[in-house]
């Protein structure tokens, strides 16, 4: 067991967190408060090879590894939890085009992706009535001269209204369950498409939330992810790795809430003195800094795990469940240690804790989550 | 970056755990009943070089690392209590510390026979009235020619009914408070050095814990360790040594309750179905692995950073913070699983909730532990 980074996971780890202080947070509330997506931001972070880390080269990825694109994601997620989500998806991806396109799918889609001409990609699995019942999905992919037709609605779509394309879960055959899911990548800009309404939210107000419909929307066979019925597994491959993305943001978030709220209490006196001196708000600090080290390193394991090819679905779970909800508590707490001034929003705490709350529930909810680690262990 | 065990790691687990499996786990049970010192585990222990894991083979060990020793204690400790802690306080309370301070010919003298198992050491800091301030210790040292003269009482100290060599910290100038504090190396038989009431606990009752009484106790000057005033240094060194041994402690009796508790969970019938295929059973599970998985991790980070001669003192309080908290909420659970049987002495998770709590409270307090992280991270 050796926990040093490489020398090139270290470079890319001070590169992200470098752009996110200076390019980032100094501008990220704006955007957050007026609900814009930071175009030129994500255009940057792309051209910085931070889209297509896990990419080969020859479709212009960097294959850096899924340590380095954890790494990444934490930093850029301490000045942006919108950006990082961004970041997490549309490597997700690239990494599912990569997987199980075709040739031809991932020359068209790959290159644009990773460099940032593609502002985003997106997932088009979740369903009005599909949730963590993922297999439950309506939308249809009728077979027609060449291709399939796609019908049907999808919700709650990250960077619904800015992707340049998505991998769209669709039923080809409606009586054999699971294994009637296929996936298809589709470009955002194909006839029949149609980017519907953008979700208020709670957080994460930068990067859009939409509903996509698709009403006869006409895909070829190239745009098939492997082979019919290969859908469901797809969906796992991708919850799978997305989920190391989310615990990855978890962490950054979690770290940079606590950070604010420890430069906050140095300096905030009260009863005489700073109040880092009461074992009141020393042990918020023991406790939030202890989870989120053990949160970082699930994280950090489970991206190795992926990196060299193990099995890594409990351990990407755990990474997930346990750091999305140690960053809960951590936002919480830093909250509380700043006080009133946390409540408000001179002060970045109170947007930490409306953006960290949706990573219990996104990528695979904590129920969800826990049935998988209980299935993985029980069994 | 690595996170798979290399080869000598593994060897060290396999070793280990199969010992524990058949050697330990049969007697764990009987030695919590009667309370009865393991002395011939310890033996053999000792032959398959678990007491000064550490420690060069030069001097008596088997030559390995921390990062082997955390995984052969938590193997121990999945079984049992007992076995663990002594191992424990005899590598990083004794071994490490004689390692780090003591000269060439107290090497000779003391860590050989510590390390190879030949004999067993115990460490005397804790008093009456100086648990949590270790800095505030009665017991005096008078240097008289070429010895000092020890008085005072040492309270729970593990092993001590059956240690041959123990470390005494004593007070060589009380007006510099922990600063004139030194350690003493105490040989079993020297005069006026004798072992006191045994105390009667609520677990880990085979540890051999007993009060240590020093009444005019003439020790060599040769057997200071270290420097006059450099105790307190010795003592917090040395307990952040022993944190990563009691987290790995702890995280071994986490995995005991979780492991017991799956068991349970699939056999047990209940509502016409095993009781592991209800959520709020599976929930109970998730939480366990989980949590128990990060403890790893924060243990096998601070033996990471000691072996590597990195800083780990924040990081071994984080690692025996999280391990014993995640062993009382993990045995708490597991009792919980198992419902009545649980509580009864009929399953061993009962015994597990009682060795967890100590976790939280010996080498350091979970309070202590939350006053180092938080310094180290607030001086920042």
């Amino acid at each position: 067991m050796n926990l040093t980074l490489t020398e090139e996971q270290k470079l890319i780890r001070d590169t992200a967190k470098s752009f996110a202080e200076k390019e980032i947070a100094p501008v990220i509330n704006e955007y957050e408060e007026n609900h814009k997506f930071p175009a030129h931001i994500v255009k940057k972070l792309a051209e910085l090879g931070f889209m297509g880390m896990n990419i080969k080269e020859e479709y212009g990825g960097q294959e850096a590894g899924s340590v380095a694109l954890s790494l990444s994601i934490t930093e850029v997620a301490k000045a942006s939890a919108s950006v990082a989500v961004t970041m997490s998806v549309t490597n997700m991806v690239a990494e599912v085009i990569q997987e199980f396109g075709t040739e031809e799918a991932k020359k068209r889609f790959l290159p644009p992706l990773c460099s940032g001409e593609y502002l985003a990609g997106g997932f088009c699995l979740t369903e009005p009535d599909a949730g963590s019942d993922a297999s439950s999905i309506k939308t249809r992919a009728d077979k027609v001269d060449g291709g399939y037709l796609l019908n049907g609605n999808k919700i709650f779509i990250t960077s619904g209204e800015v992707a340049g394309c998505f991998v769209v879960w669709a039923v080809t055959d409606k009586k054999a369950g699971k294994k009637g899911i296929s996936a298809f990548v589709v470009p955002a800009d194909t006839k029949g498409l149609i980017v519907g309404k953008k979700e208020e939210k709670m957080g994460q107000c930068a990067s859009p939330t939409n509903e996509i419909a698709f009403s006869d929307c006409f895909v070829s066979y190239e745009q098939l992810l492997g082979t019919e019925g290969d859908g469901y597994k797809i969906a796992l491959m991708e919850l799978a790795g997305g989920r190391i993305g989310i615990a990855s943001l978890s962490v950054g978030v979690g770290y940079a809430a606590m950070d604010c709220a420890v430069k906050f209490a140095k300096e905030r006196v009260q009863f005489g003195k700073p109040i880092t001196e009461f074992q009141a708000i020393q042990w918020m600090v023991a406790d939030s800094y202890t989870q989120l080290d053990a949160a970082r390193l699930l994280t950090l394991r489970a991206a190795y795990l992926k990196e060299k090819k193990l099995p890594f679905t409990k351990e990407g779970s755990m990474a997930k469940l346990y750091a999305s909800e140690a960053a809960n508590r951590a936002c919480l707490k830093a909250v509380q240690i700043m006080g009133g001034y946390g409540y408000s929003k001179e002060y970045s705490v109170e947007r930490y804790l409306r953006d960290i709350k949706v990573t219990t529930i996104y990528e695979g909810t904590s129920e969800v989550q826990r049935m998988v680690i209980a299935r993985e262990v029980i069994k | 970056m690595d996170f798979l065990l290399n080869e000598e790691e593994k060897m060290m687990q396999d070793m280990v755990r199969n010992f524990a499996a058949k050697e330990v786990a049969p007697l764990a049970a009987k030695m919590d009943e009667t309370g009865e010192f393991p002395v011939e585990l310890v033996k053999k222990m000792g032959e398959l070089g678990l007491m000064g894991v550490d420690v060069p083979e030069e001097y008596g060990g088997a030559g390995m690392n921390y990062m082997c020793y955390a995984i052969a204690i938590e193997e121990l400790a999945r079984y049992c209590g007992n076995t663990s802690v002594i191992m424990s306080v005899n590598n990083s309370l004794v071994c490490s510390p004689l390692q780090k301070f003591a000269t060439e010919e107290q090497k000779k003298k003391y860590l050989v026979p510590l390390a190879s198992g030949k004999k067993l050491g115990c460490f005397g800091l804790t008093e009456p009235n100086a648990g949590s301030d270790a800095g505030s210790i009665q017991t005096t040292a008078v240097k008289d020619g070429d010895y000092y003269v020890l008085n005072g009482n040492k309270i729970f100290i593990t092993n001590a009914t059956h240690a041959d060599t123990a470390l005494i910290f004593a007070s060589t100038d009380r007006s510099l408070k922990h600063k004139g504090i030194t350690c003493f190396i105490v040989e079993k038989g020297m005069k006026g050095f004798e072992v006191g009431k045994v105390e009667h606990k609520l677990g880990i009752n085979a540890s051999g814990t007993a009060e240590l009484v020093l009444q005019d106790v003439r020790v060599p000057a040769e057997n200071r360790l270290g420097s006059e005033g450099e105790g307190f240094k010795v003592a917090m060194y040395t307990l952040d040594c022993g944190r990563i041994g009691i987290a790995a402690q702890a995280l071994g009796i986490a995995r005991g309750a979780l492991e017991e508790s799956i068991k349970f969970a699939k056999e047990r019938v209940q509502f016409g179905k095993p009781i592991a295929e209800f959520q709020a059973i599976q929930w109970m599970i998730a939480d366990m692995a989980t949590e128990i998985d990060a403890a790893r991790l924060l243990v096998r980070r601070a033996a990471f950073l000691k072996d590597s001669g990195h800083k780990f003192s924040k990081e071994s309080s984080m690692a025996k913070l999280f391990a014993a908290e995640t062993a009382m909420r993990a045995t708490t659970k597991a009792i919980q699983i198992h419902g009545g049987y649980g509580y009864s002495k009929e399953y061993p998770v009962e015994r597990y909730f009682r060795d967890a709590k100590i976790t939280e409270i010996y080498e350091g307090t979970s309070e202590i532990q939350r006053l180092v992280i938080a310094s180290n991270i607030l001086k920042g």
